[in-house]
């Protein structure tokens, strides 16, 4: 049995003028357009684009603060010592962890809430709702403190808790070892987005047509086969968006990693080894580098989504 | 609906509720305690105490906490100002108007918007020093304006697009001068978008931390996130916990104020934003 989906209606047009105007008219409408809408566009290419390739030149250069007379021109060594280097692998794979994990368990998770939330009776929704914003306004900084104080070993309250569970004691130091520690940093990174992936997920319901659900019932559909033939697939789109955007947010974890474990026991990600490089050692070049190649990841990344998925980020919002 | 359903109802919304308070109670919770009880091993101090807000409001540490807040504040509040007044046009012309690159732009802020921050701080770390802007407010407002430019524009032209600029026609032809069309119908019905992404622009500014610690090193222009995380108190000797939760409630105050002030608003801003089929 295939999907059903509805097919797709025509949008209307924004405000368009009608078919036989002058092209006057269209001229001076475009220059508007660009006169208006144009500092934005310039002030973002400003803050990313210059320095990304300020950045990508930087790369190239053997090049410390600390030692500024000694900057020669290294072509790609720097890259050369970063790809050689187990430390650039470790957080790599540190990385593709906990964008994974997190992101696995946010979907669920959060598709879970967003259906109980639809569902929700109109008395209690407003506060459900409201909860629902505070872990996603509360500052990374913030959820990252509250979940290093409950697991740790002296002020938490984690250990004294969770004996009965095998392998928690009095004395389990959740931050001694590399599996604990991510493990501690996942479930905060999961706490702090689920609600805004359920919040997706729940305009996303919203836009499957009742007609189809109906329908399905009344053609002896089960609860389960309304979900994975009717819901999921109408709501493609909404899933398709929160995974992007969850999924590039979860690769360039730093807050939490810099605040529970500061890189020890092989905890850094990519955005804390470049961190590291640049303004701790203040190898300007190394870090650049390191940059550049996070960077390429994070591009890499979205293209396979949107070429994969078959993602269009346009069409999603009524704009193709 | 019958009671047994309603009931599981109510406990699922109580079970959404913990999960959603329960780490920020834990943080109330280890605020109010005093050093003796930090270690106790529980979730409650045996007696709550304010030793740690004195600690950070006008104690020893005052002088670590006080000045990050204001410099959050004000940093934060002038980057959603200059991000939300430069959106503003943008999001009018994309929907309002008929012109090519509406797409380019859009597809540009969302470019903008995955970017990784680090790739941004190293070179800016570097340049910001040799012209100066190392350590001050506009050498952060300006990188903010990263994080918060390309959201406003997307939530800033979903809400406009549903406009009904018709209206502004049809007061005019009510009498009404152009001035006054705008005034009396336009900005009504656009003030609540813009607000909203105001207050989504601000959250994001205000939850920085890799700027924040990266392209500050004093408290001349160090923001709280920074001076959170790198806090450790006012002598070596003491446990900073109790003020860093002091401080971390602190800070959470205003964004849960907004949250449940304007709830319904900022969902729709979210979610109109991204998914909008």
């Amino acid at each position: 049995m295939s999907t059903t989906t509805l097919p797709p209606t025509k949008k209307d047009a924004p405000v368009s003028a009608p078919a036989g105007r002058t092209s006057d008219r269209a001229r001076s409408e475009r220059k508007l357009g660009w006169l208006l809408a144009g500092p934005a566009f310039l002030v973002m290419l400003a803050v990313t684009a210059y320095p990304i390739l300020q950045a990508a030149y930087d790369s190239l250069f053997s090049y410390r603060l600390t030692d500024p007379d000694n900057r020669s021109f290294n072509g790609l060594g720097n890259y050369t010592v970063i790809l050689t280097d187990r430390l650039w692998w470790t957080s790599l794979g540190v990385t593709l962890l906990i964008t994974v994990i997190t992101v696995l368990v946010e979907l669920v998770l959060g598709f879970a809430l967003a259906m109980v939330m639809a569902k929700m009776l109109r008395a209690i929704r407003p506060v459900v709702r409201a909860a629902i914003l505070i872990p996603y306004a509360v500052i990374t900084v913030v959820s990252a403190f509250a979940w290093q104080f409950a697991f740790d070993i002296d002020t938490g309250f984690v250990n004294s808790w969770f004996t009965w569970l095998p392998g928690v004691s009095a004395d389990t130091d959740w931050f001694g070892d590399q599996g604990t520690s991510l493990l501690v940093v996942c479930l905060a990174e999961i706490w702090k987005t689920t609600p805004f992936i359920s919040l997706l997920l729940l305009a996303g319901l919203a836009q499957v047509p009742e007609v189809l659900q109906e329908a399905a019932q009344v053609d002896g559909a089960t609860w389960w086969q309304r979900l994975w033939k009717v819901t999921l697939p109408n709501m493609k789109a909404a899933i398709m968006v929160a995974l992007l955007f969850r999924t590039l947010d979860a690769f360039r974890v730093f807050d939490s990693i810099f605040v529970m474990t500061n890189g020890a026991n092989n905890t850094e990600s990519v955005s804390f080894l470049a961190y590291r490089q640049t303004i701790s050692r203040l190898e300007i070049g190394l870090g650049s580098a390191v940059s550049v190649l996070l960077f390429l990841c994070v591009v890499l990344l979205a293209t396979l989504f949107i070429k994969g998925f078959k993602v269009d980020l346009a069409s999603a919002r009524g704009e193709g | 609906m019958s009671r047994r359903e309603k009931i599981w109802w109510v406990v699922a919304g109580v079970v959404i509720l913990v999960y959603c308070l329960f780490p920020i109670a834990w943080i109330v919770s280890v605020s109010a305690k005093a050093p003796s009880d930090l270690t106790n091993g529980q979730f409650l101090p045996t007696k709550a105490t304010f030793e740690n807000y004195r600690e950070i409001l006008t104690g020893g540490s005052k002088d670590l906490f006080l000045p990050a807040l204001r410099n959050s504040f004000g940093i934060c509040l002038i980057a959603t100002a200059i991000s939300c007044l430069l959106a503003m046009f943008a999001a009018y012309a994309i929907a309002r108007l008929d012109f090519p690159g509406k797409k380019l732009i859009l597809s540009t802020a969302l470019v903008v918007a995955i970017f990784p921050v680090i790739s941004i701080v190293t070179p800016l770390f570097n340049v910001w020093r040799q012209i100066g802007l190392y350590d001050t407010w506009p050498g952060l407002i300006i990188p903010y304006l990263s994080l918060t430019l390309p959201i406003s524009i997307w939530t800033m032209s979903a809400f406009f697009r549903e406009i009904p600029w018709e209206m502004e026609q049809a007061a005019q032809v009510d009498g009404a001068t152009t001035w006054q069309a705008f005034r009396k119908v336009i900005v009504p019905l656009a003030a609540p978008g813009v607000f909203t992404t105001a207050i989504i622009a601000f959250f994001i500014a205000w939850n920085d931390f890799i700027y924040g610690i990266s392209l500050t090193s004093t408290s001349a222009a160090r923001p709280v996130p920074a001076a959170l995380g790198l806090f450790s108190g006012a002598s070596q000797f003491e446990n900073p916990t109790g003020a860093i939760a002091a401080a971390a409630v602190i800070v959470t105050i205003p964004v849960v104020l907004l949250v449940l002030l304007f709830q319904r608003r900022i969902v729709a801003g979210l979610t109109n934003g991204a998914v909008k089929g």
